[in-house]
């Protein structure tokens, strides 16, 4: 699965990290285009049974990491720039914190290392030229076939000052689930950090009490991640036992 | 709470999970328990009890458990337990198409489904990158039909409000009125609730009609309904003593704990987001953002009374422009054949169906539209990968969607951030310190849906 910004959104021409000037010539680009790992076989993701659709020696390839070129357009440049001064006159600097800078469908991500969220979290929220008062919660994404970076939190903050937003992505493996938390710089992440915690089985390290939210306290597993089924558990009532939706019927 | 010895008709339990003694108040033995209390305290009067409040609670807004530690009649802690209605919305939108999860999210916040349906599809549509060709019509649509649900959620939460302080009339006066509009919603959607009716690329069908009619109608009435209520609440020293000065957030506190909404107008700051950042054409509406600063449960009262007059101005604007001169061609749907719905709705007599013409001409008349409709209608249509996140203002705040593609028929993921759920966290703010009592305005205020909170 890619789930990537923006494979094909418009104003954002995709490069990888090893992508060069040749980039754009067809030979270069279908090279690349083969060398990427399969992410998926066929459109509907039938394994077994007939697929009569013709589609099911569909290769689906993974694309290459995206970070988009300048000029980003619309204030996300002036933003950038704006950012960028922050940390480094904070000493952070810029490109220790942010992998990655993507603008993609008019919204502005940036990757950050996970050790340097509450940093960058903290400037976004303080410094009077940014101002991003707001972090509207945390989301959970669980990409299975992205090796390392298996987990994410997406962050989105608004600042009403300036009437910006702007989104943050953390990765972290699925082997190390850990990202720090951010309920000193936005007490409101607390709920959202359970929530992201009970569905992904993300760590918010020096989060204050991190329970799970919506799940009862003694649930096992993590309902949200790719790995786990929809319905996942038989439901018991008045002595009868119906399977669980997964193993009904297929969904696939 | 803890205490030594029991009053005659407690009952303890004894699994081993509570700390201290566990008691279960029946009713009218209040006297008995503090007894209890005061025998287990060391000085006597100075109890603190831990009381547990719902989920099964009339005055909780739904399935919302408070754990209220007290001192005598002073709350001291609240904490907010809540889950007890997660029904896996967003797990169960991954494994249905994108037009299909419309279905689902519109079940998030039952007092406002409209605008579940909404933020998913202007999120879909960021995604597709159609934002800019959904058809003027349809956009006027999603405006009225969110500006009715917006005054319907208001009454919604104001009506049952009243009752939780003891007042029968205006939660019928409430009500009254929100029938008015569940009405309209059901006319023009079929359904008063869960409506499915906002779809990726437009809306599903035109109005019916005499749909601007009726809407009309109701727009004469309302001023009558609204003045009511106005009537029976503004000056009602009850309504007032409870709730001036209760549940006190002022505008620090409101962005510190990232509230938005009508708590964040209350306390003087006019945001919102159909005015700071418009979508579906609201920079075209004349309304005001009716702002107070009194920071409290009242100023909330006021906002929502006043939002509601806002909207029906714009329900009129929307009408108006609905009834004007309409060109030959004005679709509801994008005219885009890879993403808009091929079937044509009509109400047949065993109830609404697809229409006995799009039937023919699939079935008699073109194999190619037999395919296209088939294709389209099982599997979906596919959204190109990325990322996106549409926000707009709810009854309650910000309501976000954040959409996730991994290119295929199906979302990735989507995650609904619920004003309801974010603002619960502003509980303890509002209600510690106060008194027990005043913990029902206190959630009233903040107007939870339990159904949003825990999706």
């Amino acid at each position: 699965m890619s789930g990537r910004d923006g494979a094909s959104g418009p104003g954002n021409t995709p490069h990888g990290d090893e992508a060069g000037e040749n980039m754009n010539l067809p030979a270069r680009a279908g090279e690349e285009r083969l060398a990427e790992q399969v992410v998926r076989h066929g459109m509907f993701g039938a394994k077994t049974s007939g697929d009569t659709s013709g589609y099911g020696r569909l290769l689906v390839r993974r694309p290459p990491l995206l970070s988009s070129p300048r000029p980003y357009g619309s204030y996300f440049d002036e933003l950038t720039d704006e950012v960028a001064r922050v940390l480094e006159a904070d000493g952070t600097g810029f490109g220790d914190a942010i992998e990655r800078v993507v603008a993609d469908r008019g919204e502005l991500t940036f990757h950050v290392r996970r050790e340097r969220l509450p940093e960058v979290a903290r400037k976004l929220r303080e410094e009077p030229t940014l101002a991003f008062e707001l972090c509207t919660g945390v989301s959970g994404v669980h990409y299975p076939a992205e090796a390392g970076r298996e987990l994410r939190a997406v962050y989105h903050l608004l600042s009403i000052t300036h009437n910006r937003r702007l989104r943050l992505e953390v990765s972290a493996p699925d082997a190390d689930p850990h990202i720090p938390s951010l309920v000193d710089v936005y007490p409101a992440c607390d709920w959202h950090e359970r929530e992201t915690w009970d569905f992904f089985g993300i760590i918010f390290d020096g989060h204050p009490a991190l329970t799970r939210i919506e799940m009862p306290d003694d649930w096992k597993g993590h309902p949200q991640r790719k790995d786990y089924p929809l319905g996942g558990i038989p439901v018991e009532y008045r002595g009868t036992k119906v399977p669980p939706p997964d193993e009904r019927r297929s969904y696939a | 709470m803890t205490s030594q010895s029991a009053p005659p008709r407690a009952a303890g339990l004894d699994d081993g999970t509570a700390e201290g003694r566990v008691y279960t108040v029946s009713g009218q033995d209040w006297d008995q328990l503090v007894a209890a209390a005061d025998e287990a305290a060391d000085t006597p009067g100075t109890g603190h009890m831990v009381i547990n409040m719902g989920p099964q609670h009339p005055s909780t807004h739904g399935v919302l458990r408070l754990i209220l530690t007290l001192d005598g009649e002073t709350v001291t802690e609240a904490r907010v337990g809540i889950g007890y209605l997660h029904t896996g919305i967003e797990k169960n939108m991954e494994y249905r198409t994108w037009t299909q999860g419309v279905t689902f999210c519109t079940r998030a916040d039952y007092l406002m489904p409209i605008f579940n349906e909404t933020v998913y599809c202007l999120g879909v549509e960021r995604l597709l990158g159609i934002e800019d060709r959904i058809p003027d019509r349809a956009q006027i649509i999603r405006v009225l039909m969110m500006e009715l649900n917006r005054i319907g959620s208001h009454l919604g939460g104001l009506g049952p409000f009243g009752m939780e302080l003891g007042a029968t009339t205006i939660f019928l006066q409430g009500l009254r009125m929100r029938e008015r509009v569940l009405d309209l919603m059901e006319l023009i959607t079929g359904l008063r609730m869960n409506h499915a009716y906002i779809r990726p690329g437009g809306v599903a069908q035109d109005l019916p009609p005499g749909a601007l009619e009726k809407i009309r109608e109701f727009l004469r009435e309302a001023p009558r309904l609204t003045g009511d209520l106005h009537k029976l609440i503004d000056s009602n020293p009850i309504f007032t003593g409870r709730t001036k000065g209760i549940a006190y957030l002022d505008l620090e506190g409101c962005i510190a704990l990232g509230v938005t909404g009508p708590m964040l107008r209350s306390a003087g700051l006019p945001w919102d987001l159909r005015k700071s950042q418009p979508y579906c054409g609201y920079e075209t509406y004349e309304f005001d953002v009716p702002t107070v600063t009194s920071c409290d449960t009242y100023g909330r009262y006021e906002i929502r009374m006043a939002e509601i007059d806002e909207s029906l101005k714009i329900v009129e604007q929307c009408v108006d422009r609905l009834a004007g001169h309409r060109p030959a061609d004005d679709p509801v749907m994008i005219r885009d054949a890879k993403i808009g719905w091929p079937a044509r709705l009509s109400l047949g007599p065993d109830g609404m169906g697809p229409s006995p013409e799009h039937i023919a001409h699939i079935m008699g008349q073109s194999m190619e539209a037999l395919i296209h409709h088939f294709k389209l209608v099982t599997e979906g249509f596919r959204v190109p990968a990325g990322q996106a996140y549409a926000a707009i203002e709810s009854p309650k705040g910000e309501l976000g969607c954040h959409v996730v593609s991994d290119g295929g028929t199906r979302p990735y993921r989507a995650h609904f951030r619920d004003p309801s759920f974010h603002h619960l966290q502003a509980l303890a703010a509002l209600a510690e310190g106060g008194m027990i009592a005043d913990v029902i305005p206190a959630i009233a205020s903040i107007d939870p849906v339990m159904g949003g909170v825990d999706r």
